[in-house]
């Protein structure tokens, strides 16, 4: 969460790559790190979120442990000496990018290809990708029960699109797993609960109770699970119409900041207007009011707009 | 929060089930009848989502009552306890023994875990498929020194739960019909030398008398006249490791919870043992189940904790029989409640039962399972001294070091510190299974040499050759019989890359392959992974990929290729993986590629 505590914090002085750091205590490595502008790729981690460390992309050395640790999550300690680049972060982020890559379609997630281009990573390593799951398959996965295959195709975890809504699109294909939504849906935000991690291990899956469709769910639409979802497995509609028709064209795309005009709590709209068609509705992280969040009628409730003219 | 239910009517057994944890429900808005009095009554707020503990207890009611949680019991079970319906569905399906589509009342649980495999598991199995038994595969059952296991289960108004090892199919199929044998008394086949595991056998684990007969509450006792900060210093001068597989001090463990101001104190017994090849806690709670509760009390003593909590794995149904009668009679003696032999000492336990999960031996990972949410490991720090159960300061302890500590408070903790090496002071107990004469659970003092503890057992079993050894379980490492002069300690297992982990050790000898015990321990890992982390969620699949290719001759590349390859998963399992689970994944298999080059590259053949 972004909010800070308003306490006297103290100046913390570490070591980041060989250079002597200031950084406030209570402060991450990664924003530590981040203030040096050096990358460090994360994918998790959400700037309105708690971090949860999963995605393990962010990992960094720090002297002292026997094991690398979370940047995104680890706080900065005084006289702490961080490696950001090493060879053993180098590994392991190869790794993660391989093991993501070659399980998980990662074509709309924004740096990807990049950060596997950087890390060397082969994901095409672990062989052909096995045949995609039938439509509610995984979601009946039972836990501690698999069927092994032969090892000759890497399993992924390659479904069928859900849509069950006029809303959003859940496309799990290209779901890494990163608790993201799951937050901003219940504890961290939205409070509503309405989606979870269900299973174990490989056959996790973020998931309704018994996988019911999101309009039998606990679901209000506010869409802040898209606002944070990293990789374009959770999509406006619209936007997957037109990436399905070939025309999601973001080079075309205007974005304008605007005021919801629904009530008076003054949530700040970012409309993304492609060929003068509202495709897209985002609130900046940010935003004193939103943090990025909406509710059903800021995030759906422009078609009005777009109606006028047919009236 | 605002609930949204799916009003389905749960049916009046699963109702019973629910109410037979909760009572019955006070209001309408928890499911009663609709009553005139309901809209003048609140029943959100603090206290009524306070009872999520709750879920995990509540579930296994539905799973032993029904057999499955049905969509209805789920919703109900979420309507009395306030836990939004996906929550629960998530805890729900992370654990192995609940079912969530119907199934039959009886299933047979079969374990084809490695130890198991020693001893006939897989051809048992093809014969129960024969058979046309309805079983399923399940990890390693504890029961190892009378492999193989099996667990049948039946739900109904009065569940059932049967034991069987070693099993036959004649054994399975009537214990199926109902027909299920009297449990077995543990065994224990060492004559001397005991000093953890003296009452078994002797004292009867029923009876709190029998165990006072046999010298137990004299530490408890003991204990009071020591005083909280006096138990403390014994237990940090006999340089108790933890047993649990970590080896953390146990005596600056209860030093750190005991001196931090943040109350209130828990005190967490660990007794979710389920690595493959352990059975000692299981041993030692069928059989000696006071001498926990009286550890736990000294314990909770010093560390100023009153709640206790013993989180035993689901699959150990004498053991939780046992347990439960052992606290009932605790507590009606005065021995646990609120005035503790009149020493104005409050205390007591409560048992939490798993339902299939490896991942929930893992200290936060269990936390989360008590307090109702799903087995993952939580990020440390902050650790379980600082932030730990209910994000309260907390001691947790695996049970064998727990038990250690009635001997610790008697004999004092330099006397402790002189049995053992310099640095693994007092006993181990030593799960030794696999190809021996007599497999079962050893006592010795560390320092004790592997071959020296193989001949406890007997050695291997006539005409046969010893091939390699597995330490530790399967998160452990393989060795091979040159080193039958290794020490058994922490610090000398630790120098020759190896672990002593849960005290497994596991014997296989000529008739064993080599290649299926990996891939039984590669699937392993990947059905135990919670997958909340990258590295262990898809390197265990990865993992196993590389395996079967290997043991199918259809190697990418060559085998040097897929050796490589599995090195590379290896460290980043090992190096970023969120808990000790997914850092270990690879230790075994990797121990046994290189250490007894399990399959040989091109070169070398």
């Amino acid at each position: 969460m972004s909010a800070v505590p308003v306490t006297l914090r103290r100046v913390v002085e570490l070591e980041i790559d060989g250079q002597t750091v200031r950084a406030m205590e209570g402060q991450t490595i990664l924003q530590a790190v981040r203030a040096l502008d050096v990358e460090i790729p994360t994918l998790c981690w959400g700037e309105t979120l708690t971090p949860v460390n999963a995605c393990r992309v962010c990992m960094v050395e720090v002297e002292g442990s026997r094991v690398l640790v979370p940047s995104c999550a680890r706080k900065v300690e005084p006289g702490m000496v961080v490696r950001t680049n090493g060879d053993r972060v180098r590994h392991s982020r190869k790794m993660v990018l391989e093991f993501l890559a070659s399980s998980v379609d990662l074509s709309t997630t924004p740096n990807a290809a990049r950060w596997i281009e950087e890390y060397g990573a082969e994901p095409d390593r672990y062989g052909p990708a096995a045949p995609p799951a039938a439509a509610g398959e995984r979601d009946r996965a039972h836990a501690g029960h698999h069927h092994p295959g032969d090892g000759q195709t890497a399993a992924t975890v390659a479904q069928p699109v859900k849509i069950d809504n006029e809303s959003y699109v859940r496309d799990y294909s290209k779901c890494i797993l990163c608790y993201k939504c799951v937050e901003g849906c219940g504890e961290d935000w939205q409070n509503t609960f309405a989606i979870a991690v269900a299973g174990r291990g490989f056959d996790a899956r973020i998931a309704t109770e018994f996988d019911a469709p999101l309009p039998d769910s606990a679901c209000v639409y506010c869409g802040n699970c898209i606002a944070v979802c990293p990789t374009g497995a959770l999509m406006f509609k619209s936007e997957y119409d037109l990436r399905h028709a070939g025309q999601w064209d973001e080079e075309r795309q205007t974005q304008t900041d605007t005021i919801c005009p629904y009530c008076g709590v003054g949530c700040e709209l970012t409309l993304h207007v492609q060929d003068n068609e509202i495709v897209k509705v985002t609130s900046p992280l940010d935003h004193s009011v939103t943090h990025g969040n909406l509710c059903v009628k800021g995030r759906f409730g422009f078609q009005f707009v777009q109606n006028r003219e047919k009236r | 929060m605002d609930l949204r239910l799916h009003d389905t009517e749960p049916t009046s057994v699963e109702r019973a089930a629910v109410d037979g944890v909760l009572g019955p429900p006070a209001t309408a808005w928890e499911g009663a009848e609709r009553s005139p009095l309901d809209g003048r009554v609140a029943s959100t707020g603090h206290a009524a989502r306070a009872q999520r503990h709750l879920l995990l207890p509540t579930l296994h009611a539905v799973q032993d009552r029904v057999g499955w949680i049905s969509p209805a019991a789920l919703d109900y079970v979420c309507k009395r306890l306030l836990i939004p319906p996906a929550e629960a569905y998530g805890v729900a399906s992370f654990y192995s023994l609940f079912a969530l589509e119907p199934r039959p009342a009886t299933v047979a649980h079969v374990c084809t875990d490695i130890a198991c495999m020693t001893r006939g598991a897989t051809d048992f199995c093809k014969r129960l498929q024969d058979a046309g038994v309805d079983w399923l595969e399940s990890p390693c059952l504890g029961m190892c020194e009378r492999a193989p296991a099996a667990l049948v289960i039946e739900a109904g108004e009065e569940p059932r739960e049967a034991v069987l090892a070693p099993a036959s199919v004649d054994s399975v199929v009537a214990a199926m019909d109902g027909d299920a044998p009297e449990p077995e008394a543990p065994e224990i086949r060492q004559a001397t030398g005991l000093r953890l595991l003296r009452r078994v056998g002797l004292a009867d684990p029923t009876s709190l008398d029998s165990y006072r007969a046999h010298g137990g509450y004299s530490a408890l006792r003991a204990a009071f006249e020591l005083g909280p900060a006096g138990v403390i210093r014994e237990v940090t001068d006999s340089k108790l490791l933890g047993r649990g597989g970590a080896a953390f001090p146990t005596g600056r463990k209860w030093d750190a919870v005991a001196r931090h101001p943040v109350r209130p104190h828990y005190l967490v017994c660990n007794a979710d043992e389920s690595e493959p090849g352990t059975f000692k806690d299981r041993i030692v709670i069928e059989s000696d189940p006071f001498a926990l509760v009286e550890a736990m009390t000294i314990a909770g003593y010093a560390t100023g904790c009153e709640h206790g909590y013993v989180y035993l794995r689901g699959e150990y149904p004498l053991a939780w029989k046992r347990l439960q009668q052992a606290v009932t009679q605790a507590r009606a003696r005065g021995l646990l409640g609120d005035d503790i032999l009149g020493q104005g000492v409050r205390f007591d336990i409560e048992l939490r039962k798993g339902a299939g999960a490896y991942i929930c031996g893992e200290e936060t990972a269990l936390f989360n399972s008590i307090e109702g949410f799903r087995g993952e490991p939580r990020n440390k720090p902050p650790f379980p001294v600082d932030e730990g159960l209910h994000g309260k300061p907390t001691v947790v302890n695996n049970v064998e070091s727990l038990l250690n500590v009635l001997d610790i408070v008697l004999e004092g903790g330099a006397a402790f510190a002189q049995i053992g090496t310099e640095e693994s002071t007092g006993t181990r107990l030593f799960c030794l299974c696999g190809c021996v004469q007599r497999p079962g659970l050893y006592e010795a003092p560390f320092g004790i040499t592997l071959g020296e503890l193989l001949d406890l057992a007997g050695g291997v079993l006539q005409g046969r050759e010893l091939r390699s050894i597995l330490l530790g379980g399967a998160a452990g490492v393989f060795v091979g019989p040159d080193k039958l002069d290794l020490e058994l300690s922490f610090e000398a297992t630790r120098a020759a890359g190896a672990t002593l982990g849960s005290g497994v050790v596991m014997v296989f000898d000529d008739t064993v392959e080599l290649a299926p015990i990996l891939l039984r321990i590669a699937a392993f890992f990947r059905d135990e992974s919670c997958g909340q982390c990258v590295p262990c969620r898809v390197g265990t699949v990865r993992q196993q990929e590389a395996l079967l290719r290997l043991a199918n001759g259809k190697p990418r590349g060559g085998v040097k290729t897929e050796l490589a390859l599995l090195g590379e998963i290896t460290t980043a399992m090992r190096d970023a993986s969120i808990c000790g689970l997914g850092q270990t994944a690879a230790n075994a298999i990797d121990s046994a590629l290189h250490g007894l080059n399990a399959f040989p590259t091109e070169e070398a053949m």
